[in-house]
């Protein structure tokens, strides 16, 4: 099981970093979306320091959101799919290693470069450390919600669109736990209740949805 | 008891369920008219006038009811297409279909209403409060289920789909309202609270029952209408639906 898994993970992986410039386009979109809203609000520190928080994890989902449609798709296409849902294995631990793969690629090095983001907000170093949780904690949680989209929407018509407006209301309770740590530090609340929550959101979130994912894909797969 | 499980399969296929959703929708729509003009007037007339809030209050006769209707029908619609989804009758997900934009209508009647109740009470058309949010997310839920079904043109496909959907968001809607209601109560201390500070006066909870059943009918009808539609747009190669057409001209 965990074989099958780990095979999934290093197929998809490799996949990714023969096509490298999909994973940098999503950060690069990251950054950019991030850096333009102190070009709109203005650059007074004290206002940054406000916002950071919101608009580095609004930004994240975003850049997550970007490199969902590609989940399921490639495979679908020269019909990888179709023999991973022959497999005896369930698709649901099949849509787990996916999910785990996404993540890697897109979720873990948004957490690694949101730091530096963070310093053009003027964040104090322990904001920094703890957007940098947030994003490592809650992301999977993220990658898992949005499979879900990605299999519901696989071939349909206007898919990506679609796809924004089926995952970002479910990923209002990451979004809320996500920015509130990191709000939380600034303020001096400490973020250990929020990032508690968001670990069990991931924890759910990754153990649940591969579940749904897989009927999903089954039903695209008619 | 046999009798009758086979009665509900019966009425499972939508041929059989035609003729009845059109016997029924009469009586569903003279209901909903008779609890109407009677939570109106109660409404209007006999509820005497707040002692806080002036006329301004009377506008929870079609908030509370819209709201407790937005929430009810999401559940319906995810109950319907849950048994879809798991027994594949052909009629659930139609029902499901023709729930959601009734159900959507109601979110945004209740987001409107409050609006416009809020304005002259709060002095602001939006407060960021728990409840109001999760009911946004909730209109927000209606509108993906509704974009994702009209997007997939395989009607069984699109039941499907949306099933999966419907479900997910009923597992999702706890987890929003109290992360909303959280996030609310983290930042900003007690915020304003939509509960009365008296107890209701009775004549006040008549009329907004009144109202609420009226909308309740209403939604039924509604809902059967648009599944009967539903049904003949669907099942338009089939023999039974030719001669219905036919003996209708």
């Amino acid at each position: 099981m965990l074989k099958l898994v780990r095979a999934i993970i290093s197929r998809d992986l490799r996949l990714a970093m023969r096509r490298r410039t999909d994973i940098v386009s999503a950060l690069f979109f990251f950054i950019i979306v991030v850096s333009l809203f102190p070009l709109g609000v203005g650059p007074e520190p004290e206002l940054l320091r406000k916002l950071a928080p919101g608009v580095l994890w609004v930004a994240a989902l975003l850049a997550t959101m970007l490199s969902l449609p590609r989940l399921f798709a490639d495979d679908q296409r020269d019909g990888t799919l179709e023999q991973l849902a022959l497999a005896p294995q369930p698709l649901g631990l099949i849509v787990l290693g996916k999910v785990l793969a996404h993540w890697l690629v897109s979720g873990l090095p948004l957490a690694l470069l949101a730091p530096v983001l963070g310093l053009q907000f003027d964040l104090s170093n322990d904001a920094l450390w703890v957007l940098a949780c947030s994003l490592l904690i809650g992301t999977p949680a993220l990658s898992g919600i949005g499979a879900i989209g990605a299999a519901l929407t696989l071939g349909v018509r206007g898919g990506g669109v679609l796809l924004s407006l089926l995952v970002l209301p479910l990923y209002i309770p990451v979004l809320i736990f996500g920015a509130g740590a990191v709000d939380a530090t600034v303020t001096g609340l400490g973020a250990q209740a929020h990032l508690s929550l968001l670990a069990a959101l991931t924890l759910g979130g990754v153990f649940f949805a591969p579940w749904p994912t897989a009927a999903a894909l089954r039903i695209a797969l008619e | 008891m046999d009798k009758r499980l086979i009665n509900w399969f019966k009425f499972a296929s939508p041929q059989a369920f035609y003729p009845l959703a059109g016997r029924m929708m009469p009586w569903f729509w003279a209901a909903a008219a008779v609890f109407g003009i009677a939570g109106l007037y109660v409404g209007f007339l006999v509820a005497p006038t707040d002692a806080q809030q002036g006329e301004g209050y009377r506008i929870i006769f079609l908030h509370v009811p819209a709201s407790w209707m937005s929430m009810f029908i999401y559940l319906v619609m995810a109950f319907w297409a849950g048994l879809g989804l798991a027994f594949n009758f052909r009629l659930s997900g139609m029902m499901a279909t023709a729930l959601a934009p009734t159900g959507a209508l109601f979110a945004f009647l209740s987001l409107w209403t409050g609006a416009l109740w809020g304005k002259p009470m709060w002095g602001a058309w939006w407060v960021w409060d728990a409840r109001l949010t999760s009911e946004l997310i909730l209109l927000f839920l209606y509108v993906g289920f509704i974009a994702l079904q009209s997007a997939i043109d395989d009607p069984r496909r699109a039941d499907r789909a949306g099933a999966i959907l419907a479900l997910v968001g009923v597992v999702n809607v706890p987890i929003i309202y109290f992360s909303v209601k959280w996030w609310n109560t983290l930042h900003q201390g007690s915020s304003v609270s939509l509960t009365k500070s008296p107890s209701m006066a009775m004549i006040m909870l008549w009329g907004m029952l009144l109202c609420a059943l009226a909308c309740w009918m209403y939604a039924i009808a509604v809902a059967l209408m648009r599944v009967r539609t539903i049904i003949l747009e669907r099942e338009r190669h089939t023999e039974w639906v030719r001669i219905e057409l036919s003996s209708k001209e």
